[in-house]
Protein backbone atom coordinates (compact mmCIF):
# COMPACT_ATOMS: atom_id res chain seq x y z
CA UNK A 1 0.00 0.00 0.00
CA UNK A 2 1.76 3.37 -0.67
CA UNK A 3 2.11 5.36 2.27
CA UNK A 4 0.82 8.96 1.11
CA UNK A 5 2.68 11.64 -0.50
CA UNK A 6 4.93 13.93 1.46
CA UNK A 7 4.72 11.34 4.74
CA UNK A 8 7.14 13.74 6.55
CA UNK A 9 5.47 17.14 6.00
CA UNK A 10 2.73 16.06 9.04
CA UNK A 11 2.51 15.29 12.73
CA UNK A 12 -0.61 12.85 12.92
CA UNK A 13 -2.34 12.09 16.39
CA UNK A 14 -5.17 9.70 16.84
CA UNK A 15 -7.68 11.03 19.88
CA UNK A 16 -9.67 8.68 21.44
CA UNK A 17 -12.59 8.99 24.32
CA UNK A 18 -13.18 7.07 26.74
CA UNK A 19 -16.31 7.01 29.39
CA UNK A 20 -16.25 5.88 33.09
CA UNK A 21 -18.26 6.46 35.99
CA UNK A 22 -17.12 6.77 39.39
CA UNK A 23 -17.53 8.91 42.79
CA UNK A 24 -14.84 10.91 44.88
CA UNK A 25 -14.81 13.40 47.73
CA UNK A 26 -12.40 16.40 48.14
CA UNK A 27 -10.77 16.16 52.00
CA UNK A 28 -7.21 16.87 52.80
CA UNK A 29 -6.64 14.94 56.03
CA UNK A 30 -4.36 17.72 56.96
CA UNK A 31 -7.11 19.98 57.22
CA UNK A 32 -9.73 20.85 59.89
CA UNK A 33 -13.27 19.96 59.05
CA UNK A 34 -13.50 23.94 58.97
CA UNK A 35 -10.82 24.10 56.41
CA UNK A 36 -11.99 21.17 53.91
CA UNK A 37 -15.66 22.46 54.04
CA UNK A 38 -14.68 26.18 53.19
CA UNK A 39 -12.33 24.64 50.90
CA UNK A 40 -13.85 22.13 48.86
CA UNK A 41 -17.91 22.98 49.68
CA UNK A 42 -20.20 20.81 48.26
CA UNK A 43 -17.17 18.18 47.16
CA UNK A 44 -16.39 17.89 50.77
CA UNK A 45 -19.77 15.91 51.40
CA UNK A 46 -18.48 12.89 53.66
CA UNK A 47 -20.72 10.56 51.45
CA UNK A 48 -18.82 11.71 48.39
CA UNK A 49 -20.54 12.44 45.10
CA UNK A 50 -20.40 10.80 41.18
CA UNK A 51 -19.28 11.97 37.97
CA UNK A 52 -19.26 10.60 34.46
CA UNK A 53 -16.02 11.11 33.25
CA UNK A 54 -14.66 11.25 29.57
CA UNK A 55 -11.05 10.80 29.08
CA UNK A 56 -9.27 12.10 25.72
CA UNK A 57 -6.17 10.15 24.92
CA UNK A 58 -4.15 11.63 22.36
CA UNK A 59 -1.03 9.33 20.76
CA UNK A 60 1.15 10.32 18.11
CA UNK A 61 3.38 8.39 15.94
CA UNK A 62 4.03 7.38 12.15
CA UNK A 63 1.16 6.05 10.47
CA UNK A 64 2.13 2.55 9.27
CA UNK A 65 1.61 2.40 5.18
CA UNK A 66 -0.05 -1.50 5.68
CA UNK A 67 -2.91 -0.56 7.94
CA UNK A 68 -3.15 3.13 7.58
CA UNK A 69 -2.95 3.57 11.69
CA UNK A 70 -0.86 4.73 14.17
CA UNK A 71 -2.00 2.08 17.13
CA UNK A 72 -4.73 -0.54 16.71
CA UNK A 73 -7.48 0.87 18.29
CA UNK A 74 -7.81 -2.12 19.41
CA UNK A 75 -4.74 -2.43 21.14
CA UNK A 76 -5.35 1.01 22.53
CA UNK A 77 -8.70 0.15 23.80
CA UNK A 78 -7.71 -2.72 25.22
CA UNK A 79 -4.61 -1.00 27.44
CA UNK A 80 -7.13 1.63 28.77
CA UNK A 81 -9.39 -1.20 29.34
CA UNK A 82 -6.72 -2.71 31.70
CA UNK A 83 -4.91 0.61 32.96
CA UNK A 84 -8.38 3.08 33.79
CA UNK A 85 -11.61 1.37 33.33
CA UNK A 86 -11.50 -1.74 34.67
CA UNK A 87 -9.87 0.03 37.91
CA UNK A 88 -11.90 3.39 37.87
CA UNK A 89 -15.17 2.46 36.38
CA UNK A 90 -18.44 2.24 38.82
CA UNK A 91 -15.80 2.70 41.86
CA UNK A 92 -14.92 4.83 44.35
CA UNK A 93 -11.61 6.98 43.45
CA UNK A 94 -10.82 7.37 47.30
CA UNK A 95 -11.72 4.00 48.44
CA UNK A 96 -10.78 1.66 45.23
CA UNK A 97 -7.92 3.37 43.97
CA UNK A 98 -4.61 3.36 45.85
CA UNK A 99 -2.92 6.49 44.37
CA UNK A 100 -6.00 8.32 45.98
CA UNK A 101 -5.25 6.90 49.71
CA UNK A 102 -2.46 10.07 49.89
CA UNK A 103 -3.43 12.62 47.60
CA UNK A 104 -7.17 14.40 46.88
CA UNK A 105 -8.97 12.93 43.71
CA UNK A 106 -9.29 16.33 42.50
CA UNK A 107 -9.47 16.34 38.25
CA UNK A 108 -6.08 17.30 38.16
CA UNK A 109 -4.68 14.69 40.35
CA UNK A 110 -6.62 11.74 38.46
CA UNK A 111 -5.46 13.81 34.60
CA UNK A 112 -1.93 13.47 36.01
CA UNK A 113 -2.60 9.62 37.34
CA UNK A 114 -4.26 8.62 33.99
CA UNK A 115 -1.47 10.14 32.31
CA UNK A 116 1.32 7.95 34.36
CA UNK A 117 -0.60 5.04 33.68
CA UNK A 118 -0.67 5.15 29.90
CA UNK A 119 2.34 6.22 29.14
CA UNK A 120 3.54 3.23 29.07
CA UNK A 121 1.27 2.35 26.12
CA UNK A 122 3.92 0.33 23.68
CA UNK A 123 2.45 1.32 20.04
CA UNK A 124 2.59 5.04 19.93
CA UNK A 125 3.53 7.95 22.30
CA UNK A 126 1.01 9.54 24.54
CA UNK A 127 1.32 13.20 23.88
CA UNK A 128 -1.68 14.42 26.47
CA UNK A 129 -4.67 13.36 28.47
CA UNK A 130 -7.68 15.55 28.67
CA UNK A 131 -10.46 14.79 31.11
CA UNK A 132 -14.09 15.91 31.26
CA UNK A 133 -15.25 16.00 34.63
CA UNK A 134 -18.69 17.42 33.67
CA UNK A 135 -19.53 19.09 30.40
CA UNK A 136 -18.28 22.84 31.68
CA UNK A 137 -15.23 21.38 33.78
CA UNK A 138 -12.25 19.84 31.96
CA UNK A 139 -8.49 19.40 32.55
CA UNK A 140 -5.61 18.80 30.18
CA UNK A 141 -2.09 16.85 31.33
CA UNK A 142 0.99 16.08 29.15
CA UNK A 143 3.39 15.52 31.27
CA UNK A 144 6.69 16.88 30.42
CA UNK A 145 5.82 17.04 26.92
CA UNK A 146 5.27 21.01 25.98
CA UNK A 147 4.05 20.00 22.28
CA UNK A 148 0.95 17.85 24.17
CA UNK A 149 -0.10 21.56 24.94
CA UNK A 150 0.55 23.17 21.16
CA UNK A 151 -1.96 20.70 19.74
CA UNK B 1 -1.58 35.08 16.93
CA UNK B 2 -5.22 33.87 16.50
CA UNK B 3 -6.93 30.81 15.86
CA UNK B 4 -9.81 30.07 13.44
CA UNK B 5 -11.90 27.12 13.29
CA UNK B 6 -14.65 25.83 10.49
CA UNK B 7 -16.41 23.18 11.11
CA UNK B 8 -17.92 20.74 8.11
CA UNK B 9 -19.95 17.62 8.25
CA UNK B 10 -20.22 15.00 5.71
CA UNK B 11 -21.21 11.37 5.21
CA UNK B 12 -19.06 8.87 3.27
CA UNK B 13 -18.82 4.92 3.66
CA UNK B 14 -15.17 3.37 3.76
CA UNK B 15 -14.16 -0.35 4.36
CA UNK B 16 -9.86 -1.63 5.33
CA UNK B 17 -8.67 -4.17 3.61
CA UNK B 18 -5.26 -4.81 2.67
CA UNK B 19 -4.73 -7.01 -0.24
CA UNK B 20 -0.94 -7.94 0.76
CA UNK B 21 -3.14 -9.73 3.96
CA UNK B 22 -4.48 -12.79 3.46
CA UNK B 23 -8.27 -12.55 4.50
CA UNK B 24 -7.65 -13.94 8.23
CA UNK B 25 -5.37 -11.17 8.53
CA UNK B 26 -7.35 -8.47 7.17
CA UNK B 27 -10.16 -9.62 9.50
CA UNK B 28 -7.69 -9.97 12.65
CA UNK B 29 -6.07 -6.30 11.94
CA UNK B 30 -9.13 -4.79 10.89
CA UNK B 31 -11.81 -6.26 12.02
CA UNK B 32 -15.59 -5.37 11.86
CA UNK B 33 -13.68 -2.89 9.16
CA UNK B 34 -13.33 -5.02 6.74
CA UNK B 35 -16.72 -5.73 6.20
CA UNK B 36 -16.70 -5.83 1.90
CA UNK B 37 -19.81 -3.98 1.37
CA UNK B 38 -17.93 -1.05 3.50
CA UNK B 39 -19.67 1.01 6.24
CA UNK B 40 -20.25 4.61 6.67
CA UNK B 41 -19.77 7.59 9.20
CA UNK B 42 -20.70 10.93 9.88
CA UNK B 43 -17.39 12.63 9.85
CA UNK B 44 -16.98 16.27 11.48
CA UNK B 45 -13.99 18.43 10.52
CA UNK B 46 -12.14 21.04 11.97
CA UNK B 47 -9.97 23.14 10.43
CA UNK B 48 -7.95 25.76 12.53
CA UNK B 49 -6.28 28.24 10.44
CA UNK B 50 -3.93 30.83 12.36
CA UNK B 51 -2.97 33.80 11.40
CA UNK B 52 -3.11 38.01 12.58
CA UNK B 53 -6.15 39.54 11.88
CA UNK B 54 -6.06 42.10 9.21
CA UNK B 55 -5.57 45.78 9.87
CA UNK B 56 -8.54 46.95 7.94
CA UNK B 57 -11.29 43.87 7.89
CA UNK B 58 -10.38 41.94 11.66
CA UNK B 59 -10.23 38.79 9.60
CA UNK B 60 -7.61 36.43 9.66
CA UNK B 61 -9.34 35.11 6.54
CA UNK B 62 -12.35 35.90 4.67
CA UNK B 63 -14.77 32.67 6.79
CA UNK B 64 -17.01 32.89 3.10
CA UNK B 65 -13.35 31.90 1.09
CA UNK B 66 -13.06 28.87 3.67
CA UNK B 67 -16.30 27.89 3.12
CA UNK B 68 -15.77 27.63 -0.40
CA UNK B 69 -12.74 26.37 0.08
CA UNK B 70 -13.75 23.42 1.68
CA UNK B 71 -17.03 22.63 -0.32
CA UNK B 72 -14.89 22.34 -3.49
CA UNK B 73 -12.19 20.30 -1.68
CA UNK B 74 -13.75 18.07 0.75
CA UNK B 75 -17.90 18.04 0.49
CA UNK B 76 -17.52 17.58 -3.42
CA UNK B 77 -14.74 14.96 -3.30
CA UNK B 78 -15.91 12.96 -0.16
CA UNK B 79 -19.50 13.65 0.54
CA UNK B 80 -22.21 10.82 0.19
CA UNK B 81 -18.97 8.98 -1.66
CA UNK B 82 -17.57 5.81 -0.88
CA UNK B 83 -14.03 6.64 0.06
CA UNK B 84 -11.89 3.99 -1.08
CA UNK B 85 -13.22 3.64 -4.52
CA UNK B 86 -13.96 7.43 -5.50
CA UNK B 87 -12.08 9.37 -4.16
CA UNK B 88 -8.44 9.22 -6.11
CA UNK B 89 -6.27 11.10 -3.72
CA UNK B 90 -7.16 7.77 -1.39
CA UNK B 91 -6.18 4.99 -4.08
CA UNK B 92 -3.70 2.37 -2.92
CA UNK B 93 -4.14 3.86 1.05
CA UNK B 94 -6.69 2.45 3.53
CA UNK B 95 -8.98 5.17 4.54
CA UNK B 96 -8.30 4.90 8.42
CA UNK B 97 -8.77 8.51 10.07
CA UNK B 98 -5.03 9.36 10.08
CA UNK B 99 -4.92 8.81 6.44
CA UNK B 100 -7.80 10.73 5.57
CA UNK B 101 -7.26 13.96 7.78
CA UNK B 102 -3.68 13.93 6.40
CA UNK B 103 -4.96 13.95 2.43
CA UNK B 104 -7.22 16.88 3.61
CA UNK B 105 -4.65 18.60 5.10
CA UNK B 106 -2.53 18.28 1.63
CA UNK B 107 -5.56 19.35 -0.47
CA UNK B 108 -6.31 22.52 2.19
CA UNK B 109 -2.97 23.18 2.42
CA UNK B 110 -2.01 25.18 -1.18
CA UNK B 111 -5.61 26.37 -1.03
CA UNK B 112 -5.67 28.49 2.23
CA UNK B 113 -3.68 31.58 1.39
CA UNK B 114 -4.69 33.96 3.90
CA UNK B 115 -3.25 32.74 7.29
CA UNK B 116 -1.52 29.36 7.88
CA UNK B 117 -3.19 25.72 7.59
CA UNK B 118 -2.61 25.42 11.63
CA UNK B 119 -4.87 21.66 12.25
CA UNK B 120 -7.00 19.08 10.87
CA UNK B 121 -9.27 17.35 12.87
CA UNK B 122 -11.44 14.59 11.66
CA UNK B 123 -14.16 12.93 13.68
CA UNK B 124 -15.07 9.63 12.73
CA UNK B 125 -17.46 9.29 15.65
CA UNK B 126 -18.12 11.30 18.64
CA UNK B 127 -15.48 9.11 20.29
CA UNK B 128 -12.48 8.81 17.58
CA UNK B 129 -10.55 11.58 15.73
CA UNK B 130 -7.32 12.37 14.09
CA UNK B 131 -5.21 15.20 14.16
CA UNK B 132 -2.68 16.19 11.54
CA UNK B 133 -0.57 19.03 12.18
CA UNK B 134 2.51 20.49 9.97
CA UNK B 135 5.83 19.27 10.61
CA UNK B 136 8.73 20.96 10.99
CA UNK B 137 11.33 23.19 13.70
CA UNK B 138 8.92 25.01 13.98
CA UNK B 139 6.78 22.64 15.91
CA UNK B 140 3.30 23.56 13.54
CA UNK B 141 3.39 26.72 15.06
CA UNK B 142 2.72 29.48 11.84
CA UNK B 143 5.30 31.75 11.19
Amino acid sequence: MNSGAQNGAVKIALGRRYHFAASHRLNNPDLSEEENNRLYGKCNNPYGHGHNYVVEVLVSGSVDSATGMIANLADLDAFVEREVLEPFDRRSLNEDVAAFRAIVPTTENLCMEIFRRLAAFPKAKLERVRIQETSNNSFEYAGDNPEGFER
Amino acid sequence: MVLLTRKIEFAASHLYHNPDFSPEENRRIFGKCNNPHGHGHNYVLEVTVAGEPDPVTGMVLDLKDLKEILEREVMKRMDHRFLNYEVPELAGQIPTCENIARVIWQLLDPQIKQGRLHRVRLYETPDLFADCYRNGAEGGRPQ
